[in-house]
């Protein structure tokens, strides 16, 4: 039955930004106005997914952090996910790689495909699709160990190397690739804790892509970090993007604009606006986007 | 305004000085309550070494003793069994006789054969047994002298009182005196407090075997409480699902630990001695005792630990795809290890300085011998140090402090150790 509906819902045509305002945008889109059935401005598809988000909800005991969102991450492309705090971003994110499984009172509902597989499938294997959907927290958390096992324990994990060469290869060219490399190759064996805020950051992201993933999950990345450690990682994501689908959750609409192609904008737990980040940010279509980015709120 | 900003300094200014003596009187509490400690513990000290520290000397009186041949081994065949079998403290008494002539009769000679420890025979003939060339040589010898006799040269015994008021009368005093005025009485390290069991007489008593007793219980109480508790704390923090159950656990467990202990010494003489038939006053049921007392104490620490471990380091493992198990047993555990040994480090000691429910399972028996094993008769520092304080010879008064002064540095040892391993292991993040 909820299958029925689901197809229901994703067969309504929402393409383009210009054929939403006569169906679901009341006309003054005010937060208590957006109920259930709101959908979300914009055009939540994309022309090449790998991953397919339909009718999410999540639930953390009584609280209903995030109602009804839909919403696809292409190939190839930054996605950014912008809104005030509170509004549900990290919850979004964690339900991609299922982290909320690992907190006891959340709740998800609703249809998460990657690759057209279903994340809540039975055969689905956590520990799979946390290797094929990575994550890059807040804070820099490299595991207080050296560089290199920090970059080489995914690889380890999931078996990925025949022979320390090919792992040798793997560390060398994940670091490589999170632009670390020069300044870190003397000193893999000293701690990853012992390097910089930027740094260590950088060695997360080193870490993540050590293990091949397909989407790249980033929540704040750079909310710990100064301007030159922020804009190495920007240049960082604008090259990852040609291997890895990115969603980057921000509070820096500079930086939203900067590296993302497309642009959500969340609020109070649903998916209010969504489109090309040249649009969100030079004509939103939804009161509240333009709120948020204007500065006259969040 | 200006005048308003003034009035708002001044206010804050006034609140300052207040704010600063707030803090000054506490600090000074604070620091009157360390004092306060301190002298107690000053107070401890000072009488426990004062009356302990005697015990680690034991005196001892010379003589010329005649290992005659004709006495120890009439056969001349130097047999062990022979040489075993001889009688030493008749040895002994005929050194004591042949340095005193001159007394005569039945009470005087048993008075003079009482300035020398019944022990003593022992010693010479254990002598003898290592090193049977001795046999027909005439020795000068330290014997140990017998604990009155010791007290008496340690000043814990009046001179001057009324005979009748020591215990040694005036005819042994003045042998004592003749044998100090010639240099043959003197006080030498007492190597038999650390190397032999309990005994009747004072001076032929030791701790060895109680600690031996309780190096064996620890041992149990390790190698059970440290397993079990981290994998109960693992389970419960990681893996039990929280609910009504795990709660009541919970609880239970933060009970357990403040259960008083003669209570799981009951428990232990029910289950493990009455129920499963396992030896009384064995080491290895007051281990399992101590195990029962312990285990909360481990399971608590181990929680806490883990607890400390900061929740990024487990995301960043969940988020490159470690199982639950690889997540806890790679990353989690090896930051929570030291505080999981401290915690255990720190059970221990409470384990070792525990008496109460010993003495329910009956360890509380009067050991000789040095235990071999678990399943030995054996009892425990801190039993021997209660044996000793109820028995009524004054040499037991120095004995049992010195005792007490021996398990306390055990106890600082592993006290010590838990810090130091905190102080090498600690992270910061
Ligand atoms: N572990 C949790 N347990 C209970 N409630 C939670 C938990 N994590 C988030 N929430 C709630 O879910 C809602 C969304 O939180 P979320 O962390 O996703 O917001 P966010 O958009 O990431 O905010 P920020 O920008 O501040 O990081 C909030 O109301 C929050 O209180
Ligand atoms: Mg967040």
């Amino acid at each position: 039955m909820s299958q029925a509906t689901k197809v229901e819902k994703d067969t309504v045509p929402q393409v383009g930004a210009g054929t939403v305002e006569e169906t679901s945008v009341p006309a003054a889109p005010d937060i208590r106005v957006v109920g259930d059935t709101y959908r979300t401005v914009g055009d939540y598809t994309s022309a090449n997914p790998v991953v397919r988000a339909r009718n999410v909800d999540v639930f953390y005991g009584d609280n209903h952090a995030i109602q009804n969102v839909s919403l696809d991450i292409g190939k190839n492309q930054v996605i950014s996910l912008i809104g005030p705090s509170g509004c549900g971003k990290s919850t979004f994110i964690r339900c991609l790689n299922r982290m909320n499984d690992t907190i006891d009172i959340a709740r998800v509902h609703g249809e998460i495909l990657l690759d057209g597989e279903d994340i809540h499938a039975r055969r689905m294997d956590v520990v799979m699709l946390r290797a094929r959907v990575g994550m890059v927290f807040q804070k820099p958390n490299p595991f207080p160990k050296s560089v290199y096992d920090n970059v080489a324990y995914g690889p380890r994990i999931h078996g990925l190397a025949r022979n320390r060469q090919e792992l040798d290869r793997i560390v060398r060219s994940s670091l490589e690739r999170a632009g670390l490399w020069t300044e870190v190759k003397d000193r893999l064996d000293e701690p990853g804790t012992g390097l910089s805020g930027g740094q260590q950051q950088r060695l997360c992201i080193a870490r993540t892509i050590a293990v091949g993933p397909e989407v790249i999950l980033m929540d704040e990345p750079c909310s710990a970090l100064d301007p030159i450690a922020t804009a190495h990682i920007e240049d960082l994501i604008d090259e990852l993007k040609k291997n890895f689908a990115i969603v980057i959750v921000t509070h820096s609409m500079q930086q939203a604009a900067r590296v993302s192609q497309r642009t959500a904008y969340f609020h109070l737990g649903r998916l209010i606006e969504v489109g090309d980040t040249d649009q969100i940010f030079t004509n939103p279509q939804h009161e509240l986007t333009e709120d948020y980015i204007t500065g006259r709120f969040g | 305004m200006s005048s308003h900003a003034q009035g708002v300094k001044e206010r804050v200014a006034r609140g300052i000085a207040r704010r600063y003596r707030r803090e000054r009187n506490f600090r000074l509490a604070g620091l009157g309550a360390v004092l306060v400690g301190m002298a107690f513990l000053a107070f401890f000290f000072y009488t426990l070494i004062g009356n302990g520290y005697t015990a680690f000397l034991q005196t001892h009186i010379l003589l010329e003793v005649e290992l005659s041949e004709s006495s120890i081994d009439p056969d001349g065949e130097r047999d062990p069994q022979t040489l075993g079998r001889a009688n030493y403290q008749g040895v002994i008494r005929n050194a004591l006789m042949a340095r005193f002539p001159q007394v005569e009769g039945r009470n005087d000679l048993r008075d003079l054969f009482a300035l020398v420890s019944p022990g003593a025979g022992f010693e010479l003939r254990n002598q003898v047994l290592a090193n049977p060339e001795l046999v027909g040589q005439t020795i000068r010898q330290w014997l140990v002298a017998d604990d009155d006799v010791d007290m008496l040269v340690k000043g814990h015994m009046d001179r001057t009182a009324e005979e009748s008021e020591r215990r040694i009368n005036d005819s042994q005093l003045g042998w004592i005196e003749q044998l100090e005025a010639d240099g043959s009485v003197a006080r030498h390290f007492n190597h038999r407090f650390f190397t032999s069991g309990d005994s009747r007489d004072p001076e032929m008593s030791g701790i060895w075997s109680a600690v031996v007793g309780s190096f064996f219980m620890l041992l149990v109480t390790l190698a059970l409480s440290f397993p079990l508790g981290v994998a109960t704390a693992i389970y419960l923090e990681e893996f039990a699902p929280k609910n009504r159950w795990t709660d009541l656990i919970e609880v239970n467990i933060n009970n357990l630990a403040a259960v008083p202990s003669i209570v799981f010494g009951l428990l232990g003489l029910a289950l493990f001695i009455n129920f499963f038939g396992l030896p009384r006053s064995a080491p290895v049921v007051g281990g399992l005792v101590l195990t029962l007392m312990t285990l909360p104490v481990v399971i608590i620490a181990a929680r806490a630990s883990l607890m400390s471990v900061p929740p990024s380091i487990r995301e960043a493992a969940l988020g490159v795809g470690a199982s639950k198990m690889q997540t806890i047993f790679h990353h989690v555990m090896p930051l929570a290890l030291p505080g999981m040994l401290t915690g255990t480090i720190i059970g221990m000691a409470r384990a070792l300085g525990e008496s109460a429910p010993l003495l329910m399972i009956g360890m509380v028996a009067f050991i000789v011998d040095v235990p071999e094993s678990p399943l030995d008769p054996a009892t425990a520092l801190p039993v021997q140090v209660y044996l000793w304080a109820d028995s009524p010879e004054r040499a037991f008064v120095e004995r049992t402090s010195a005792a007490i002064l021996v398990l306390l540095a055990f106890l600082l040892v592993m006290n010590a150790s838990a810090i130091l391993l905190r102080k090498r292991f600690e992270r910061r993040w």
